[in-house]
């Protein structure tokens, strides 16, 4: 593939879906929930519903854009809140060194060895359904690879004279980690924040269906999953569209994120 | 030893501490350095003399400690002072240049504000403040056009260049003492001298003493005022700057000095090789317990078996050897 290709493809993909969403309320033919009306439900796709109706007679496109909406949103927020949680751990591990390594390797053994999923439907069940609930369980969980990464990328840099010489000119810690070494590890972790976006919002659509995610009615591509699998039958586009959006999106942030890895690492350049 | 020196250092140890009994790394280290004064420390690649720097500067990382002795800088004992005691003298009254001026720098920072930065931290000024000073920094080490470099980031200059700014921001705040660790190794022969003789002038225009760690002996005689020897972890010999390399008393800067090639000795002395010192420096955990160059010394004898005492020469000259010359 040429190079570029992904970085291109997936900041197309995820710009489209940032619009699309943020433009929801002028877009959206009729609005997410209040339009319910048994008389129209199920109905195929057409001229009316461009991507049918579900079973309480809603519009799925209209639903489809707001629930853009939630999804970017909760990936975002997770992400934000898993890259600082896991950055500030891999970077002062890194950095400091000692027990305090010892203690973090422990804790991100420990999370890396519970599926995510398991451990978030526990929180979930002590936290109780609700978008803050999955906020906090979504973001303490998934912060691991960018610990990992960044205590792996301070350990090479903080060997480097320039990290020695902000010490021997008098910074403390605190600015050498934030001011010196982050700045100069931020390209990988770039990466794996744009593809902890991806993992998110997939998290994000798994807990919805089950149960345990956004609340109906408001739209959620995981709850619109959830309430389509009784109809998939008989009413296939009520599952395919909400899937198709999930599927792209996702896509979107991983091709972005390869397309970032390729661009932001000098010793890749030119290998393909 | 004088007394009134900025930098006073007595019996200074620095050890590996490791499982089981620390390891000696440097052994008693004594020197002082006179205000304004170009000291020379001088010895081989692991003789200590990069520790005894870090050890100044505060900076020893685990397995190195200090384990003895006494550093008094501007009156002050440095190994009683908290962590952010010697932040604060770090950079500001003691300040030091490395080896590699590829890598000294942030490379995601411009030069003009990792120069500015110190002002920042150390004086409190404000950004633009800052700003100025910095050009004024990047000006007094002779770099062209400094409102325009000011902007340049570390991979857009040249290693001599690189050099240069590492002395803006270490001299920035005029310290009292600038620790240069072999600053010169990893340039160019050409600019070697000129970075030379760029510190020692913006030294002497400041009133900055420098301890100039070198292993070039030739550099350390020509521009320093004192010079010490170190071996093993010792200093094996402390000497006006001149008198060591015409009369060097320690068997080991006897061998140093004869190492060095000069022009037209060789055909004179009808030799085909230089001069070499037999054998390796010991590890760290094999000193001998006597003199510690007396496996590799031919004036070695039944004596050397016992630690030597360090004897005075005249003009408050040093040296640690019982069969000195």
């Amino acid at each position: 593939m040429k190079a570029g290709a992904n970085l291109y493809l997936g900041g197309g993909i995820i710009l489209s879906v940032t619009l699309l969403a943020i433009c929801a309320p002028l877009l959206a033919p009729y609005h997410p929930v209040t339009s319910a009306n048994l008389m129209y439900a199920e109905e195929p796709p057409g001229a009316a519903f461009w991507m049918g109706t579900d079973e309480q007679g809603r519009d799925i496109l209209s639903r489809i854009l707001y629930g853009a909406r939630i999804s970017l949103f909760i990936g975002l927020a997770v992400q934000v809140m898993n890259t600082i949680i896991g950055v500030s751990l891999g970077l002062s591990a890194g950095y400091i060194g000692g027990w305090w390594d010892e203690a973090v390797q422990g804790l991100t053994n420990l999370m890396l060895s519970i599926p995510t999923i398991v451990f978030a439907l526990a929180l979930m069940a002590v936290l109780g359904p609700g978008l803050l609930s999955l906020l906090i369980a979504l973001g303490m969980t998934d912060w691991a690879y960018s610990c990992r990464i960044s205590r792996a990328q301070v350990l090479t840099q903080k060997s480097l004279n320039y990290v020695q010489s902000a010490r021997t000119m008098g910074f403390g810690p605190v600015h050498v980690m934030f001011r010196e070494l982050l700045p100069n590890i931020g390209g990988p972790l770039i990466v794996v924040a744009t593809m902890g976006i991806g993992s998110a919002i997939m998290a994000e659509a798994a807990l919805s269906f089950l149960g345990l995610g956004v609340v109906p009615p408001a739209p959620s591509w995981g709850g619109m999953l959830s309430s389509a699998r009784e109809q998939l039958m008989v009413a296939p586009w009520v599952a395919i569209f909400p899937g198709l959006a999930l599927f792209l999106t996702v896509l979107g942030f991983n091709l972005l994120g390869d397309g970032l890895r390729d661009s932001l690492d000098p010793q890749g350049r030119g290998r393909k | 030893m004088n007394g009134d020196g900025i930098l006073d250092v007595q019996d200074l140890s620095i050890s590996l501490i490791g499982e089981g009994a620390p390891v000696g790394a440097t052994d008693k280290v004594s020197f002082s350095i006179g205000r304004g004064e170009v000291f020379g420390l001088v010895g081989e690649s692991g003789c200590g003399k990069s520790l005894c720097a870090l050890a100044i500067a505060g900076l020893l990382r685990a397995p190195m400690a200090v384990t003895g002795g006494r550093m008094m800088f501007e009156g002050r004992d440095l190994n009683t002072l908290t962590p952010s005691a010697l932040r604060a003298l770090r950079g500001n009254r003691i300040s030091m240049i490395f080896q590699e001026p590829m890598t000294a720098l942030n490379p995601l920072m411009t030069v003009g504000d990792q120069i500015g930065e110190m002002f920042v931290l150390h004086r409190g000024l404000g950004a633009r403040a800052a700003r100025m000073k910095a050009i004024e920094a990047l000006e007094q080490v002779q770099v062209s056009s400094p409102e325009r470099r000011i902007n340049a980031y570390p991979h857009q200059l040249s290693g001599g260049m690189r050099q240069r700014v590492m002395i803006a921001i270490a001299l920035a705040c005029d310290p009292a003492l600038l620790i240069a660790d072999e600053p010169t190794t990893a340039l160019d022969v050409t600019i070697q001298a000129e970075i030379v003789e760029l510190v020692l002038d913006l030294c002497r225009a400041k009133g900055t003493a420098v301890m100039m760690i070198s292993h070039d002996l030739g550099l350390v005689a020509r521009i320093c005022n004192r010079v010490a020897v170190m071996y093993a972890g010792q200093i094996v010999e402390e000497r006006n700057a001149g008198a060591i390399f015409t009369v060097p008393a320690h068997p080991y800067t006897r061998g140093l000095v004869e190492a060095l090639p000069r022009l037209g000795r060789r055909l004179e002395r009808g030799q085909e090789r230089l001069a070499e010192i037999g054998g390796v420096v010991p590890a760290l955990r094999d000193f001998p317990t006597g003199c510690r160059f007396a496996p590799r010394c031919a004036r070695a004898t039944a004596a050397c078996a016992v630690p030597p005492t360090i004897l005075a020469l005249s003009d408050g000259d040093q040296v640690r050897c019982v069969h000195h010359v």
